[in-house]
């Protein structure tokens, strides 16, 4: 169990090369390098990683769940922003 | 009926391997009993990830002795049907946990140690030794890693955690020469090229020891009488009781399997 001074950290794994670091979880750790440490230990056991972020999670400014009307609904009527609306010719091949 | 133990022809290469292997397979069990009972779940993770590693190496490396002897026996032969005084460990890796400090002490003391042998057993002319130590090598750097961040926290911590760190550092101090022994059978693999002297290994090992115990505010014991025995099976009372819990499933259901 965290003790309550025990900061939390989340941690994102970049599993190949040229793929983006993707968020899989979080930790407590005393301090960054700990939190590397222990994102190694808990997060990449079964060879998923070849790089890991690990960022405090108090550092993250996260959309406000009640205001999700306001953010995200707008774009849900404007399907026109989809590239739905062409035809991709065949010589182009797999996009 | 009870499995009864299994004799071992210990050749100088079986024994050298099997020395490794005992360490590896015992310092790996005494990480494994805290599984489930570690100061925090990340670090019941990391423990048990270490206990993992050394269990890889115990396995690698008593297959290797079985097949160097040439006999009927096996890894799990090996491992579950010798008897304590058939053991030959460091006696370092046998002691108890104790507190977390204590762990991490051993540990440090051990992986320091590891991390520069199998770099240096990475040139045996024994090609599973060394292929063996490629792999051992990358693992205990990292054990390395682990305690020595450990240490340095726990001895600059709070008074606490120093006053233990301290405690378990003086406690272990006198299981560390056993690592830079050598006897005779040693010593004619390590003419020949198949093992490492680890006595060329000492000052570095100092270095790094001493370095991480600076740093963590800690000091190093002035005392150098040291322990030994455990080369030659000549253990502390806490082998016995480890083992009877390792072996108790296949001393009781011989040859069992799941």
């Amino acid at each position: 169990m965290a003790t309550p001074n025990t900061t939390l950290w989340e941690v994102f794994i970049r599993s190949r090369n040229g793929l983006a670091h993707r968020h899989c979880g979080s930790l407590h750790a005393a301090d960054a390098t700990m939190a590397l440490q222990a994102a190694r230990d808990i997060y990449t056991r079964r060879g998923e990683g070849l790089s890991i972020w690990v960022v405090p999670s108090n550092a993250i400014t996260a959309s406000d769940p009640s205001e999700k009307g306001m953010m995200f609904e707008p774009a849900e009527s404007k399907i026109y922003r989809h590239p739905t609306f062409y035809d991709v010719p065949e010589e182009v091949g797999h996009m | 009926m009870a499995a009864p133990s299994i004799t071992v022809s210990e050749t100088p290469l079986v024994l050298y391997t099997l020395r490794r292997a005992d360490d590896a397979l015992i310092l790996g069990h005494r990480l494994s009993e805290w599984c489930g009972h570690a100061p925090m779940l990340e670090e019941d993770m990391a423990l048990a990830n270490m206990a993992l590693d050394l269990l890889g190496q115990a396995r690698e490396l008593y297959s290797h002795a079985a097949k160097v002897e040439g006999r009927d026996n096996d890894e799990d032969k090996l491992a579950y049907l010798r008897d304590v005084r058939q053991y030959r460990n460091l006696l370092l890796v046998e002691q108890p946990n104790g507190d977390f400090a204590r762990t991490m002490v051993r540990q440090f003391f051990y992986a320091a140690f590891a991390d520069l042998y199998w770099r240096a057993m990475m040139k045996s002319k024994d090609a599973t030794l060394a292929a063996i130590a490629a792999k051992s090598e990358k693992e205990s750097a990292y054990h390395l890693r682990h305690s020595c961040e450990w240490l340095v926290r726990l001895g600059d911590g709070t008074e606490e955690s120093h006053g233990r760190a301290q405690e378990a550092i003086e406690h272990l101090w006198a299981y560390t020469g056993e690592m830079f022994e050598v006897d005779d059978t040693e010593r004619g693999l390590i003419d020949a090229g198949i093992a490492v002297d680890p006595a060329g290994l000492k000052a570095q090992w100092l270095k790094i020891v001493g370095g991480v115990i600076a740093e963590a505010t800690l000091e190093l014991p002035s005392n150098d009488w040291m322990q030994q025995g455990g080369r030659i099976g000549r253990h502390s009372e806490h082998l016995g009781h480890l083992l009877s819990e390792l072996q108790s499933l296949q001393r009781s259901f011989p040859g069992a399997t799941w």
